[in-house]
């Protein structure tokens, strides 16, 4: 399941412009200086194991960061006038499913269990007056139902949540996340709590969605195989900093960052050792904001050297192709080789 | 791939779907204030005698085929005064309960979806008017406006308003908490849009819970009230107050007691079962206990 071929060109344009972001509770920096921007109609993946700081980047670009956390930096997008890092929560709820929406990755929860679904989702337009009046929006949103492929829809929409499967309410969530044709679309590992033979189906919804409205979407996940379906670009997180960027199937056939290469290697279920064991990444990730000073990965990948106590700079063609390591892998190298000895 | 939805309405499974059995104490609880209803309801259409007209020839009569339950030391019927006087202790329920959930919902909703600093500091408040003696406010506000059924019903409605709102704060803070609170964010929903539309209907079970509980508290309040002389004044007829009067006459006619007091504990008993009953049976998460 590729989508190339349909996807209409990507302007220059971006509608999505992270700059220098990041997020932090009291000194402790959970994102560092993340920067990258999505053009109109492109689907970039956000990959990393848990810890990265994948969530708190969306989190900070929507301005939902707990209580507690703040972002610095800057992120915009098209249509809006201002930076929605730092704006007020009136202004923010503006933009908020109207021009950037967000899927969840826990459909079983994200939905109100006292609303019927139909209104729920005629509520996000209602929010925004993007319909005139109640009984259109009910319309629409059974069109919308529609739309991710609901069963008698018109139906559904008069269903409360819990009366429908997991892969049926992540779908009535991504109907009120498109409701408003949002420029951009953040899913936060939608597919993640769903039956694998679901998981397909609503990554194709997700997909189509934002290509009728030639939206921009943003994929955080930690599956790379979702990434390589549905995305074009990706972005590689690990300890609150971007490590690596570029078009999926560079980075996937030739990663440069060391933590790129070992999470190829560790991916592959067909390699393993003399001893019948997976390709793994040494270590875990520390705990948030307790990464080593310098390339955050230096304490877990075997090429590190006392260079790497410096920040390594980034490295490539540009912010979107590129990588931050001191000793990245040759460009031919592959990820064969990343796993650990 | 795609499910079949079960029609709306239908059983199904699912955390708040399957169909929860109706627990003993709901059911008894039912019945007792359905019993307290029923004399309040009878009481408008039907007494045998007049709950306040005194007949000095019938004083202290045992209960008989005229006097069901006897009459007092003015000759009064004991039995409609006992079915009138149902009346009196679910008004004051009801316009107690009423004043209590009207401002402490509210309160407690505003606690949960404010910012830390000000739900704190209103909680703060809260707890002030909960360490204060319901009693000794009523006993106040009493001394402040003179004796009336009113003044009664203020006075524990107020005190009760404190339990209502801390448990709406804890009950609306778990609702914050949630993720389809985040995702009305998300969606771009106002605080003020997600109290009404998300946190209220969530927290609606405890409402009504509560609202049994205390009903139960409000109705022994008031007897408690008009045996001290500071609740519903005569001639209208209140539990409280009968048993007040019957207290010089305890070792002559017991009876007098017994039926107020019995009325009292029907009613306080109903509204507490009834109270547990619904908790079990509306919140889901104590399914597994049961």
């Amino acid at each position: 399941m590729t989508f190339d071929a349909v996807r209409p060109e990507p302007t220059d344009e971006p509608v999505l412009e992270v700059s220098d972001l990041g997020v932090r509770v009291g000194d402790r920096e959970l994102v560092r200086e993340v920067s990258f921007s999505i053009a109109r109609g492109e689907r970039v993946g956000l990959i990393g194991e848990s810890g990265s700081g994948k969530s708190l980047t969306a989190l900070g670009i929507m301005g939902l960061l707990p209580e507690g956390l703040t972002a610095t930096g800057s992120a915009r997008v098209a249509r809006v006038g201002h930076d929605l890092v730092g704006a007020s929560e009136r202004r923010l709820a503006k933009v908020r499913g109207r021009d950037l929406a967000m899927v969840f990755q826990e459909p079983m929860t994200a939905l109100n269990p006292t609303m019927r679904v139909g209104e729920q989702v005629a509520e996000a337009m209602l929010i925004h007056h993007t319909r005139p009046d109640r009984a259109s929006a009910r319309r629409a949103a059974v069109a919308l139902l529609d739309q991710v492929r609901m069963p008698e829809p018109a139906q559904v929409a008069r269903a409360y949540p819990h009366q429908l499967s997991g892969g049926q309410r992540q779908r009535v969530v991504l109907a009120v996340a498109l409701a408003n044709d949002p420029a951009v679309l953040v899913c936060d590992e939608p597919t993640t709590a769903l039956d694998v033979t679901v998981q397909a189906l609503v990554l194709d919804l997700i997909v189509r969605g934002v290509q009728a409205r030639d939206a921009a979407l943003l994929l955080i996940t930690h599956d790379l195989a979702v990434v390589a379906t549905a995305c074009e670009r990706v972005l590689v997180m690990y300890g609150g900093r971007l490590v690596e960027a570029g078009p999926v199937r560079r980075v996937f056939t030739r990663p440069r960052h060391r933590y790129t290469q070992g999470l190829l290697a560790a991916s592959d279920l067909l390699a393993v050792d003399d001893r019948g064991r997976l390709a793994t990444i040494p270590g875990s990730v520390p705990p948030s904001g307790d990464f080593p000073t310098g390339c955050v990965f230096r304490n877990r990948c075997a090429h590190a050297t006392l260079e790497c106590e410096t920040v390594p700079e980034w490295t490539g063609d540009s912010v979107a192709d590129g990588f931050a390591c001191h000793h990245p892998a040759a460009p031919d190298e592959g990820w064969r080789e990343g796993g650990q000895k | 791939m795609l499910g079949a939805l079960p029609p709306p309405g239908e059983a199904h499974t699912g955390v708040g779907g399957a169909r929860r059995a109706v627990g003993p104490s709901l059911v008894v609880g039912a019945a007792l204030v359905a019993l307290v209803v029923a004399a309040a309801l009878v009481s408008f259409v039907w007494v045998p005698h007049d709950p306040t007209f005194v007949d000095a020839t019938h004083r202290l009569e045992k209960p008989n085929g005229t006097y069901w339950f006897g009459t007092d030391k003015f000759g009064r019927d004991v039995f409609s005064q006992i079915l009138v006087g149902a009346r009196t202790t679910l008004f004051v329920g009801f316009v107690s309960v009423g004043v209590a959930a009207v401002v402490g919902v509210p309160l407690g909703l505003l606690g949960a979806v404010t910012p830390r600093w000000l739900g704190d500091t209103l909680m703060r408040v809260n707890d002030i008017v909960l360490a204060f003696p319901a009693l000794l406010l009523a006993i106040m506000l009493t001394a402040a406006f003179g004796q009336s059924t009113l003044v009664a019903m203020i006075a524990i409605g107020v005190a009760t308003i404190p339990s209502f709102g801390r448990l709406i704060r804890s009950g609306g803070l778990q609702v914050m908490g949630t993720e389809y609170v985040l995702a009305a964010r998300v969606a771009g929903r106002r605080t003020a849009g997600i109290s009404v539309r998300h946190v209220l209907p969530n927290v609606a079970n405890l409402v009504i819970v509560q609202s049994s509980v205390s009903f139960a508290i409000a109705v022994l309040a008031e007897a408690a009230l008009s045996f001290l002389g500071f609740g519903t004044p005569p001639p209208t007829p209140s539990w409280g107050r009968m048993l007040q009067e019957s207290q010089e006459l305890l070792f002559l006619a017991p009876r007098l007691a017994v039926f107020p007091g019995v009325a009292i504990a029907v009613a306080v008993l109903g509204f507490n079962l009834l109270g547990d009953g619904l908790r079990d049976y509306l919140d889901p998460k104590l399914e597994d206990r049961r």
